[in-house]
């Protein structure tokens, strides 16, 4: 310990270390970037109109081939593509949905956990309310109440994961809250917006950080529910969800059109659990070294 | 005598429990002089670590006083309050619990300067940050280092340069060195004697080591579920002490010597048992030996018996 | 008449293994302790006393913990190299462990005496039949001061020193020929662990197992011990019967820094008198005598040549101070 100097070792950079250790980790790491850079780029190599929603029903329900890599579905068009620009609807509503809750739900959280008393009471006993409720049953309830389209199913999904986020982010910053060296900042006559920030919400992320990356992963899963059951994503815009469900007509004898879009979603999902479980390791001080 | 810096008239802290009213601190008279030590004892439970808090405002009380400088510190307004906070200041037990393990040394020590705009200018503040860990013993090439970098020793000193940086005249110190090895102890203890000699320093010394507490205090107060049982000066606690509770404390720790007649003691039975709705009279007397009905007074109070050395005892004085 | 050694450790090396480095742990310990004997294992955090222990109970913790050197005998069984299902039978019958945190080391939803019932039903099934287990349990309980009838309580419903005792009784059931107590009495108030220690004494009278106490606090070891070694980064460095630690005239000078550095009562001093510096980084231990850097008598030898152990009737001390070659 001796030679320790004025050096600042980042603990950003020794939980990166940390979490590079992990090669599962690093894996999910990896696949959620290439996804997302296929996401990002899909639009390059495709264009909507003419590779993505043009029907071409000559060439319905082709088999895999050197042309269509994925086959094609039942009205001629590409499954690659489709797959392909897929990553985007599902990945955005992901990541929408999930900030969006996190956002809500941690501002609730927040309050709750570092006022207490009645103002936690009150926020905790509504959270408990939708947290009662199953999150597809509210999800399916908002989409037939507001209609059946994008921003409602985000707001639908959001809705159903605000009580998750608030409830971790409230046990967080209680857990944080009781130790000595906030009431030691109290003591010097640091202020509350001080201590939430510089105190509290550093050593209250990692749980935080972990519940996000699941969550992401659940949201993919719901969203391709909804669609599955026709309450989602609407046709022909291709989400991953839907395109399973355009696919169980035919399953029995073309289940190619199964495999791709669920084989996505299964790497999508797997990449967010694999981050998450990395990032609860190498966020977790007791298994330092 | 002269006005001391803190003194507690009759104050109170109750919690709400689902069991009823626990009275972690009942009652409790005391006063430090300015520049000398209080030592607190007493067991878990008996709310020595929550009198501490209460009269740094940390928590708030039920009732009673706390008076500092002769002012009732309790009372004091917001803004008020916001000026009083830098004279009173807090060490901690666990020196790994109470300081944020995502901030340097420097911005531990360096953030009351700051929040107390007490030195402006980055060159300033890292200067009196050089200067209270010279002050704490502390080597400067340390600056940049996480608490959990450091052992046990390093990281109290932390604390320590962490509570001097507001220029306080009382400090409280919660277990400061219970958490330590015993050389460390010594190293931990000797620093606050020494700050205590250079800057006139006041301390509260809270522990339930009665063999820490000899030599840095001048007056020992001893508690037992809330009360207070027993204050007098270090060395006359040591040499006759009067309450039960408090013969029984000191019997009870081994000391580090083989002559036989250190090695038989009398051990006190039963276990201590928490305060919720005490029954009146003495809280001690389920366990005490010399029990009798005269315990259950409900008019117990601290009695001077010899001059200077309070206890509250149906035997004493009475 | 010799008594029967029961407990033989000779030249102990014991290495931590981490990705970052080795942590030598423990340092070429020899320790003895005899049937009935009770010796006190003193050292700071980091001395290796908690690694000795485990390593008797062939505890080490699995891939990271390794025995490179020496060898450790227990009743007769070489436990470093004695196969997994052995040392299971021998944990809880020969040597049983207690440990500090009595909440820890106890199962919240079992009753106390189903659970000292499991300890006997491991290792005496073919020797007690149900009954006289039942019996058994409600005499262990009595012995450590718990009213057999407490036994269908749950470890919650026990206020901290009854739990230690509780963790006690489990390890006294099999009746081991020795038992090694990590800093029992260190999360307990001072009149509970006066309580404790008492009924240790006690049982030990009583029982007559050996015992190995580990511990920071010299007064605990005054209280119960018959033999006393005092442990540094990983090494025996004195090792003597209670009054040639207590009241002999040569020490080590890490013992010597050990009691000064204790607040004594019966004396009226202010300043303590603490050893300078740190213990050592067991990472990289330093050169020569592993003390020589804090020692106020350091010489030149210290710092280049381990020192060898000193041995005068039951007192042994690892000091150049006292090599009579060295000072001529």
């Amino acid at each position: 310990m001796d030679e320790v100097v004025i050096k600042k070792s980042n603990p950003w950079l020794t939980i990166w270390h940390r979490y590079r250790k992990n090669r599962l980790a690093m894996f999910g790491l990896i696949l959620l970037i290439a996804l997302i850079l296929v996401a990002l780029f899909a639009g390059v190599f495709l264009d909507y109109e003419q590779d993505v929603v043009h029907q071409d029903i000559i060439h319905k329900l082709q088999w895999p081939s050197a042309e269509h890599p994925f086959g094609t579905d039942k009205y001629g068009r590409d499954i690659m593509a489709r797959v392909i620009w897929g990553a985007r609807i599902s990945l955005s509503v992901g990541f929408i949905t999930v900030f969006l809750a996190l956002f809500i739900g941690a501002i609730i959280g927040a309050v709750a956990g570092f006022y207490g008393g009645k103002v936690d009471n009150i926020l905790m006993r509504i959270m408990d309310v939708f947290l009662a409720m199953p999150s597809t049953m509210l999800a399916i309830a908002v989409v037939s109440a507001l209609g059946t389209d994008m921003i409602n199913l985000l707001i639908a999904l959001a809705i159903a994961r605000i009580p998750q986020f608030a409830r971790i982010v409230r046990s967080a910053i209680l857990s944080v809250k009781g130790m000595d060296f906030v009431e030691a900042a109290r003591s010097y006559g640091a202020k509350d917006k001080l201590i939430i920030f510089k105190h509290i919400i550093p050593n209250a992320i990692g749980p935080i950080i972990v519940q996000t990356t699941t969550n992401l992963a659940n949201t993919i899963l719901g969203v391709a529910g909804l669609s599955f059951i026709g309450l989602g994503i609407q046709p022909p815009t291709p989400e991953w969800g839907s395109m399973l469900s355009e696919a169980k007509e035919h399953m029995r004898y073309y289940p190619y059109l199964m495999i791709s879009p669920g084989i996505a979603i299964i790497l999508a999902v797997l990449a967010f659990n694999l981050i998450g479980d990395g990032l609860r390791d190498a966020l977790d001080p007791r298994l330092k070294n | 005598m002269s006005q001391p810096l803190i003194e507690t008239k009759d104050l109170c802290k109750y919690f709400k429990t689902p069991k009823g009213l626990l009275h972690a601190v009942d009652g409790v008279n005391l006063t430090i002089q300015k520049g000398e030590t209080l030592g607190v004892v007493g067991e878990s439970g008996c709310g020595k670590s929550t009198l501490g808090r209460v009269i740094l405002r940390l928590i708030p009380h039920t009732s009673g006083q706390v008076m500092y400088d002769g002012k009732d510190f309790l009372a004091l307004s917001k803004r008020e309050m916001n000026v009083m906070r830098r004279k009173a200041q807090i060490i901690f037990q666990d020196p790994s619990s109470s300081l944020n393990p995502r901030m340097t040394v420097s911005e531990i020590i360096a953030e009351p300067i700051r929040v107390n705009h007490i030195l402006h200018g980055s060159k300033e503040i890292e200067k009196r940050v050089k200067e209270l860990m010279e002050t704490v013993g502390l080597a400067y090439r340390f600056v940049n280092t996480y608490p959990h970098e450091l052992d046990g020793g390093r990281r109290q000193r932390i604390g320590i340069a962490r509570a001097l940086a507001v220029n306080p005249e009382f400090i409280v110190c919660d277990e400061p060195v219970s958490a330590l090895d015993v050389s460390i102890q010594a190293q931990i203890l000797n620093l606050l004697m020494d700050l205590q000699d250079e800057m006139g320093l006041t301390y509260m010394f809270i522990t339930h080591n009665l063999s820490v507490v000899k030599h840095i205090s001048d007056e020992i107060a001893v508690m037992y579920l809330g009360q207070c049982v027993e204050k007098t000066s270090s060395d006359e606690l040591f040499e006759n002490p009067m309450h039960p509770y408090t013969q029984a404390l000191l019997e009870a720790i081994p000391l580090a010597t083989i002559e036989e007649k250190y090695r038989e003691r009398n051990i006190i039975r039963g276990e201590v048992v928490s305060p919720v709705n005490p029954k009146p009279g003495c809280r001690f007397a389920p366990r005490c030996p010399y029990a009798t009905d005269a315990c259950g007074d409900p008019n117990l109070n601290l009695k001077e018996v010899t001059p200077g050395h309070w206890v509250a005892c149906t035997r004493c004085g009475g | 008449m010799e008594k029967k050694k029961l407990l033989e450790i000779r030249n102990l090396h014991v290495q931590y293994k981490t990705d970052e480095a080795i942590v030598h742990a423990v340092n070429g310990v020899d320790l003895c302790v005899d049937e009935g004997e009770t010796l006190g294992l003193v050292g700071e955090t980091g001395a290796g006393k908690t690694t000795t222990a485990l390593t008797i109970m062939g505890l080490l913790p699995e891939r990271v913990g390794q025995v490179t050197e020496g060898e450790l005998y227990l009743n007769g069984v070489d436990v470093i190299h004695a196969p997994e299902g052995q040392l299971k039978m021998m944990r809880g019958a020969t040597a049983s462990m207690i440990f500090q945190d009595p909440m820890t080391s106890l199962n919240p939803v079992i009753p106390v005496g189903d659970q000292i019932l499991e300890v006997l039903e491991l290792h005496k099934k073919d020797k007690m039949s149900h009954s006289e287990m039942e019996a058994r349990v409600d005499q262990i309980l009595e012995m450590v001061g718990i009213p057999a009838a407490r036994k269908t309580e749950y470890p919650h419903q026990f206020s901290g020193g009854m739990k230690q005792r509780v963790v006690i009784a489990i390890a006294l059931a099999c009746e081991p020929l020795l038992l090694l107590a990590d800093e029992p009495t260190t999360a307990l108030d001072v009149t509970i662990q006066a309580q404790v220690l008492e009924m240790m004494r006690t049982l030990k009278k009583e029982l007559n197992t050996a015992m190995v106490l580990i511990t920071h606090d010299l007064g605990v070891v005054a209280r119960i011990c018959d033999r006393v070694g005092i442990m540094y980064a990983g090494e025996v460095v004195e090792i003597g019967t209670v009054e040639d630690i207590y009241t002999g005239e040569k020490h080590h000078p890490y013992t010597t820094g050990l009691f000064g550095a204790i607040p004594d009562l019966t004396k009226k001093t202010r300043r303590l008198n603490p050893i300078d510096g740190l213990m050592p980084d067991p990472t990289r231990l330093p050169s020569g005598c592993k003390f020589h850097d804090r020692c106020p008598h350091c010489m030149e030898i210290c710092k280049t040549a381990p020192p060898q152990d000193i041995t005068e009737g039951s007192h042994t001390i690892k000091c150049h101070l006292y090599d009579k070659e060295v000072q001529k």
